[in-house]
């Protein structure tokens, strides 16, 4: 039987930022994993890493990452180097847990 | 200390503009990152875990009060108001826009620095001695070697495209202070037959995947040899060394595969036919440089204060008994100034602080600063009279913690807190140790200790040769601490071993105590430090005290 798919999450960095970013369900970005889109099939998470990989002008690096539907019904990052790039470091109140707004996109 | 020529200004300002052009293409998208990602890592431009980051070369970890000023003044503008200071002597900054790279390039041209070659398989920042023209045990001041050797390196056509990066360390002392060892070369001044000074020339050396210790691979090379012999080394590695596997790409892997011996009589070969090209250039060269590295006029000042101090003020006079080192002038201290406060993040300076340490450079030490590998400043002309007024300085500004070389001066590389290729945090782990061991009020009990702390496999934290070594992985999701025991980073150097299996973040703390409990138990004395006392029993009392339970299991 085929391993189970764990649902997955499009994230990559700014370009300009350098910050973490995530796909959102309507084609934009957000700087909240919470606002991300979680993907529930493989082929439909390979096909729209394919499509915002042309996008270079934006983004730098993207792939996909695990997530998992928290208590609040949004996704929720599995593995802690996700939890850390949602968050910021643990050192400073820096990075993403001082500054959340949705990143403008032209 | 050097100052850039006119040519050397000249360089840099050009490699600004062309990398401010670059920068432009890449945003107005005519350049790919592919295209782009190999330039801005030439110029020290990486992209970590929240941001990027700028990685500043500090050559030989030398800055005057006018550099250091300019890190502050760009921490401030283009970053968060800090700077990181690195194992390598460098400065990071963590939070730089990608629009504002060139501008901070500038910025630091106009103070002769530059990023350049601080990424890359090329030859990197060539580091000394942090006590180098200071120190009381110098044979003589590195730093005109390293200058030479930055020089001949920076931009050398042949060696630009590497297996994989490359480092080269520098030391004037029989007291080693500056990790010859774990380097792919490193340089060791040493007397010869008849008083003459030379080199004593280390290959080999390396922490990372495959921990290895240097060999000498020649135990006296006269000064004008230097760069041929250089070249020569290069020339073969360059040729030989691993292009198959990133991995087995280090010098330090030609030297093991190939056989010391083998390798020896290629590079001899080599240098014969290279020395031919070095008619004399190196020394004359070097000649001067050492004008550049004159030490500065010490005067014999009146330390009657100084002395008063000591017998009046208990903090002062634990600060002195820890964070200064003897000067070869009877005058004078070096100074270390401990950028690792309790629960701090190791290396980390804020922009005033630099301001602080950059004055107390200008009006009372020679102008003179530098960074260690061990994360921290150093002062390395102080007349001792002006000791009190530098500590209560240091002290308005957070930056007098009286605790070099002890538990808490731990090294820590970023780890998962900004390195993308970080397998965990390193910072959280030196910043709890450094907490607990002073709530328990154990540290000077303790006495000497390193503690090294990596964030994965690379071993920027240098964790192979702390006395303990902390090693961050990733175990099925988990951030989980590898200890090693036994490491050296000096002349004794000693790659560490492990004891048995790592520790999760909440067990790590509770095993460091039982650990320094039993040492505490058994050292001989109070005089018997935690790696005498290591060499002397071996790791058998260590490693009960850190698994218990197998140990009663065994019984
Ligand atoms: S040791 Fe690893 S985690 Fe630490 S700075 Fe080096 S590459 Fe990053």
């Amino acid at each position: 039987m085929a391993r189970r798919f764990t649902p997955k999450i499009i994230t990559t960095n700014d370009l300009l930022e350098g910050d973490v970013i995530y796909l959102t369900a309507d084609g934009s970005w957000t700087r909240r994993f919470s606002d991300a889109k979680l993907f529930l099939e493989q082929a439909e998470a390979e096909a729209a890493l394919a499509r915002i990989e042309t996008r270079q002008d934006i983004h730098v690096g993207a792939y996909l990452a695990d997530a998992e539907t928290g208590i609040d019904g949004r996704p929720q990052p599995v593995h802690f180097r996700e939890q850390f790039r949602a968050t910021g470091p643990s050192n400073y109140f820096h990075g993403k847990q001082a500054e959340t707004g949705d990143v403008q996109v032209q | 200390m050097y100052r850039y020529s006119e040519f050397d200004d000249a360089f840099v300002r050009a490699r600004v503009a062309e990398f401010r052009d670059q920068v432009n293409r890449r945003i107005n998208g005519s350049l790919t990152e592919e295209e782009f990602k190999p330039l801005r890592l030439k110029n020290g431009l990486y992209l970590q875990l929240h941001a990027y980051m700028l990685r500043v070369a500090i050559p030989y970890g030398t800055l005057d009060s006018r550099q250091m000023h300019q890190l502050a003044h760009i921490a401030e503008v283009w970053d968060k108001g800090y700077g990181h200071f690195t194992t390598r002597q460098n400065i990071q900054f963590n939070w730089p826009k990608l629009a504002d790279v060139p501008d901070m390039l500038e910025a630091l041209a106009d103070v002769s620095m530059h990023a350049i070659q601080t990424s890359g398989n090329c030859i990197r920042n060539v580091t000394a001695d942090h006590f180098a023209g200071a120190a009381d045990d110098e044979i003589e001041d590195p730093r005109p070697t390293a200058e030479l050797l930055r020089q001949w390196s920076t931009d050398h056509p042949e060696f630009q495209y590497l297996p994989r990066k490359f480092k080269i360390a520098v030391s004037g002392s029989p007291n080693d202070r500056a990790v010859t060892r774990a380097h792919d070369i490193g340089i060791r001044a040493v007397r010869g037959k008849g008083d003459e000074t030379g080199y004593e020339i280390l290959v080999g050396g390396g922490l990372g995947r495959t921990p290895m210790i240097g060999k000498v691979i020649r135990s006296f090379l006269p000064k004008d040899d230097l760069l041929p012999y250089m070249e020569a080394i290069l020339r073969v590695y360059n040729l030989s060394g691993r292009r198959d596997n990133k991995y087995k790409a280090r010098i330090k892997i030609l030297v093991h595969e190939t056989g010391l011996d083998e390798l020896k009589d290629q590079i001899e070969t080599e240098f014969t036919a290279r020395r031919r090209v070095f008619p004399g250039v190196n020394q004359r060269l070097l000649e001067s440089l050492n004008a550049h590295f004159a030490p500065p006029e010490f005067v014999d000042a009146e330390s009657s204060e100084y002395e008063l101090r000591r017998t009046r003020d208990p903090l002062f006079r634990t600060w002195c008994d820890t964070n200064l080192n003897r000067h070869r002038d009877p005058n004078l201290a070096i100074v270390t100034i401990s950028l690792k406060p309790v629960a701090g993040t190791p290396g980390d300076a804020t922009a005033d602080q630099m301001r602080t340490i950059a004055d107390l450079a200008k009006s009372f030490a020679h102008d003179e600063i530098r960074v260690s590998h061990e994360q921290n400043i150093i002062l390395p002309h102080v007349p001792k009279a002006f000791l009190p007024r530098i500590h209560d300085r240091l002290k308005r500004s957070g930056l007098a913690t009286a605790n070099i070389g002890l538990i808490s001066d731990i090294i820590a590389c970023p780890g998962m807190d900004y390195c993308a290729l970080a397998t965990a945090r390193s910072i959280p782990i030196a910043q709890e140790i450094s907490q607990r061991f002073d709530e328990l009020r154990l540290e000077r009990k303790i006495g000497p200790l390193k503690i090294k702390i990596s964030g994965c496999i690379n071993a920027c934290g240098h964790h192979h040769v702390g006395h303990i070594g902390i090693l961050g992985l990733d175990r099925a999701g988990v951030e989980n601490y590898q200890i090693t025991l036994g490491g050296d980073a000096t002349e004794t150097a000693a790659i560490g071993k492990r004891p048995g299996p790592g520790f999760s973040a909440e067990e790590l703390i509770p095993a460091l105590e039982r650990l320094l409990d039993a040492y505490l138990t058994i050292r001989l004395s109070g005089n018997e430090t935690f790696l005498q006392c290591y060499r002397r029993l071996g790791d058998q009392p260590f490693k009960t005290a850190l698994y218990p339970d197998s140990a009663r299991k065994a019984a």
